[in-house]
């Protein structure tokens, strides 16, 4: 569903941010995306929801092949894409209510259907009864929860979460982690770049490191090779 | 459309200040092109009355039988650009004279003939009162067997055709320089709104937004602003021409659909400024 295959990326000032990197995740996993501030975890989502041209190589994301992705394409790529950041990126003047149902009403959405859809996700992440508050009235952990309704609403076959708990205190870590599992649970793909390597080792999912903009270690082609090598 | 008048409206909520400031600036701006406007508006009517009073004299050889003085009469106003040919018998021409010039009375009392000569007097329509229409008609005049001297203030006429012609060459290039710096001054203030509103964008774009969807509402409210400092502009103009008409001189205000294209104008400024520079926002993220 996300391919990647020999993707290198290089900036007109930062050098090269991607070298040769390939991989392969399939629907409903859940994969960490990790390595140093700098290593290209970034560079990397933003290929994926084509932030980002490749400089070279081939980036296909649920049908997309990126390379030949027109302008006006864009936004239909993102609809199927849930985006969340470690910043939460929310519309401030809008209340937690406003700024998910925003998320349908640029994709042309049936407006009858809008409500109870935002109702529905805002259930699911807990904050069915701040619903009316707006963000700086909500904690970080809060914040980052109507972020994720809003990634959620349209649907999406995956999510995309870059450093989600960045900016979070570890109460609110360990929420935000446990919702995204959930969230995996139901069958949406989960890409999380963090580099909170405790919360890497909490759980057992597929672990994809970069280092220096080069892909060093995939859990699940390295376990693969290490089972292999030892009979 | 709902939602994007929602949008538009939500712009001037969000940023109250932001906007009516930019209103100001684009009323200011269009104030400017008003003023100049009424100005040009003004000159322009005073020449245009001057030039109402270009007039061709066409004097008779005495004797001329009436018949032959009708039938030309006839034939001048059926020229394109005659508005009324007046025939001025000898007798009329005394006793205007008579009327006229008060000074020379007892003169004109005493005379046992009447030595003016009658006249065809001829005045010419809007747009045809330059030197060269004035001249060809003259020329036309000559024509006429009966006439025998044609008049008209050539050297006043000429001048004239210049002064409308600077007039009009100078309404031109400065009308647009206060257009041209209209433009930019609107430009530059609908561009703080949509920096202003820069982060917005961006997670419009992220939520999967087309730019069509984004710059929809900034257009919606870039004609509004434009067409609000339009009618503020009106609304300062017609003041100052209150207060010159009060204290300075007679003037003209702007006719309905000179007004209506300030604010015409007003509206496309800010219509196209927001397209230029939501459309130079979008192409950079």
């Amino acid at each position: 569903m996300i391919k990647l295959t020999n993707v290198f990326k290089a900036f007109p000032k930062g050098g090269l941010a991607l070298k040769d990197v390939s991989f392969h995740i399939a629907k409903g996993e859940f994969v960490f995306l990790t390595g140093h501030s700098g290593a290209g975890k970034s560079t990397v989502l933003k290929l994926v929801y084509a932030d980002e041209p490749p400089t070279s190589g081939e980036v296909r994301v649920s049908g997309f092949n990126l390379s030949e992705l027109r302008r006006k394409d864009i936004p239909m790529l993102r609809r199927r894409l849930g985006i969340v950041f470690q910043d939460f990126r929310l519309l401030e003047d809008r209340t937690a209510e406003e700024n998910v149902a925003f998320a349908l009403e640029v994709t042309a959405a049936r407006r009858a259907t809008i409500p109870a859809r935002v109702m529905r996700v805002l259930t699911q992440v807990g904050l069915a009864a701040k619903a009316q508050a707006y963000p700086r009235e909500l904690s970080g952990g809060e914040q980052q929860r109507v972020a994720i309704a809003r990634a959620l609403v349209n649907e999406p076959t995956v999510l995309l979460a870059d450093e989600p708990t960045g900016n979070l205190d570890e109460r609110a870590t360990r929420g935000v982690f446990q919702l995204l599992r959930d969230i995996n649970a139901s069958g949406t793909a989960v890409v999380m770049a963090t580099h909170d390597l405790d919360l890497v080792r909490q759980a057992p999912y597929r672990v994809i490191e970069l280092q220096e903009g080069a892909l060093v270690y995939d859990s699940a082609v390295d376990e693969l090779r290490d089972q292999a090598a030892s009979p | 459309m709902r939602l994007v008048l929602r949008e538009a409206l939500l712009i001037f909520r969000r940023a109250p200040l932001l906007s009516a400031l930019s209103v100001t600036t684009i009323a200011f701006s269009l104030f400017a092109v008003g003023l100049f406007g009424l100005v040009a508006v003004n000159l322009q009517q005073a020449l245009r009355q001057v030039a109402e009073r270009v007039e061709i004299v066409a004097y008779l050889l005495p004797g001329t039988p009436i018949e032959s003085i009708t039938l030309a009469q006839k034939d001048i106003e059926a020229f394109p650009e005659v508005a009324s040919a007046t025939y001025v018998s000898e007798d009329r021409a005394l006793a205007r004279a008579r009327a006229e010039l008060v000074e020379f009375r007892d003169v004109l009392q005493e005379l046992e003939r009447n030595p003016l000569p009658g006249s065809i007097e001829v005045k010419l329509k809007a747009g045809f009162r330059d030197a060269e229409h004035v001249n060809e008609v003259a020329d036309r005049l000559r024509g006429f067997g009966f006439v025998d001297d044609v008049r008209f203030g050539r050297d006043w006429v000429e001048k004239l055709d210049r002064l409308q012609q600077i007039a009009a060459a100078v309404g031109l290039v400065v009308g647009a320089a206060f257009a041209a710096v209209a433009v930019i001054i609107i430009g530059t203030t609908i561009r703080m709104a949509v920096l202003q509103r820069s982060r917005e964008i961006a997670i419009m774009r992220l939520v999967g937004a087309t730019d069509g969807f984004i710059r929809r509402p900034f257009l919606l409210q870039g004609a509004i602003k434009g067409m609000l400092g339009g009618l503020v502009a009106i609304g300062l103009s017609y003041g100052a021409y209150v207060l010159i008409n009060r204290w300075l001189i007679q003037a003209a205000f702007f006719t309905r659909e000179q007004a209506g294209t300030v604010v015409i104008f007003g509206t496309l400024i800010g219509l196209f400024g927001s397209a230029a520079s939501v459309g130079r926002h979008l192409r950079r993220v």
